[in-house]
């Protein structure tokens, strides 16, 4: 079983569509914001390596088709940008004022929480960069001397609480105006969050959009200033 | 045939994108790069939306399930995980949520300003 899947090139391909669609699914079925479709796939993906002894290494052949697109989608988050283009100048104040905060939040955060669990300060410079996009988070976190594999961790952790909570968090927090919900996503939730910020509206997506590339580079530089403080 | 030009021109400037990812030694991802492009090629008149939107509709409705692969990734530092995991999960989630509100309050408190005036 497992050298006649290890040999499949499309497996991988086939169990990462197969199973979002299940989550998709399951979500329509059940309607509740846990049961989110990006979680309910990781889920059954590993499960499905766990039961049949595939290898990570393996399922990524067939994987890389489907996350081989994201290069190209991040190029197409232009378009709604450039759609909502007028609506960015209008509110450009909201938008600098609402990331940097964001950006300023997310590392006081951090370091108090890191405060509070004892944790050293290799850990605490490689949840820094958590709120930011994987590739731009990497090479942040490589630089400040954190481990790279679990900064990655905690960038999707992030990205999957954004995109599983970013509804719920809109109402209990009474965000209402779709350029505030689009910023409050894509600060504190990159890409991940993003995706969701595209099923929510067009401005919320192309706002959500515009704060991954502002909110990391913001990032970029904050994180230097505030690694020595742990 | 217009898809297909729809999907040279959104691969072109990936490709550009990885080119300048290569070239400067900036900490910037090649989608960024290629995502500032294409809007200055928009911009600039140099492209149309009609000439991307089809095939780019593709790519934005599609996103989620593009983050699965990576994810699934962490199997491979479930070791690693166990030592931090409690600590880690809670950092970030909480962390999300208070950043998600302070962000959102504070653009919508900026907007609110604006609009009294």
């Amino acid at each position: 079983m497992k050298e006649i899947l290890t040999n499949s090139v499309y497996f991988g391909f086939f169990l990462t569509i197969g199973a979002y669609l299940t989550g998709l699914w399951v979500k329509q079925k059940l309607k509740l914001a846990i049961f989110n479709p990006l979680l309910i796939a990781v889920l059954l993906v590993m499960a499905c390596l766990m039961v049949t002894g595939v290898d990570y290494e393996v399922y990524e052949k067939g994987g890389n088709f489907v996350s081989g697109l994201l290069t190209p989608a991040t190029v197409c988050l232009a378009i709604p940008l450039y759609k909502q283009l007028r609506m960015l100048k209008k509110h450009l104040a909201a938008v600098v004022v609402g990331i940097a905060s964001g950006v300023i939040t997310s590392a006081v955060c951090v370091f108090l929480l890191c405060k509070v669990f004892q944790l050293s300060h290799e850990h605490y410079v490689t949840i820094l960069p958590k709120s930011i996009t994987t590739a731009i988070g990497m090479g942040v976190s490589q630089e400040a001397g954190g481990i790279v594999t679990l900064t990655v961790l905690s960038i999707l952790v992030t990205g999957i609480t954004g995109n599983m909570c970013a509804q719920l968090l809109c109402r209990l927090a009474r965000i209402t105006h779709p350029v505030a919900r689009g910023l409050a996503i894509g600060t504190s939730a990159h890409a991940l969050g993003t995706a969701k910020a595209l099923e929510m509206g067009e401005i919320e997506g192309a706002m959500s959009s515009l704060s991954i590339a502002v909110a990391g580079l913001m990032t970029v530089v904050v994180v230097p200033l505030v690694s020595g403080w742990i | 045939m217009k898809i297909t030009k729809e999907l040279t021109i959104i691969l072109g400037v990936t490709v550009i994108g990885e080119v300048l990812n290569q070239l400067l030694p900036l900490p910037i991802p090649a989608g960024v790069y290629g995502l500032f492009l294409m809007l200055g090629l928009l911009c600039s008149g140099m492209l149309k939306t009609e000439d991307v939107e089809g095939a780019g509709k593709f790519f934005l409705d599609n996103m989620t399930p593009m983050f699965i692969p990576v994810s699934v990734g962490i199997i491979r530092y479930l070791d690693q995980i166990k030592a931090v995991g409690i600590p880690y999960l809670l950092i970030n989630v909480i962390s999300t949520i208070i950043v998600f509100m302070v962000t959102g309050k504070a653009a919508q408190w900026m907007m609110g300003r604006r609009a009294e005036r």
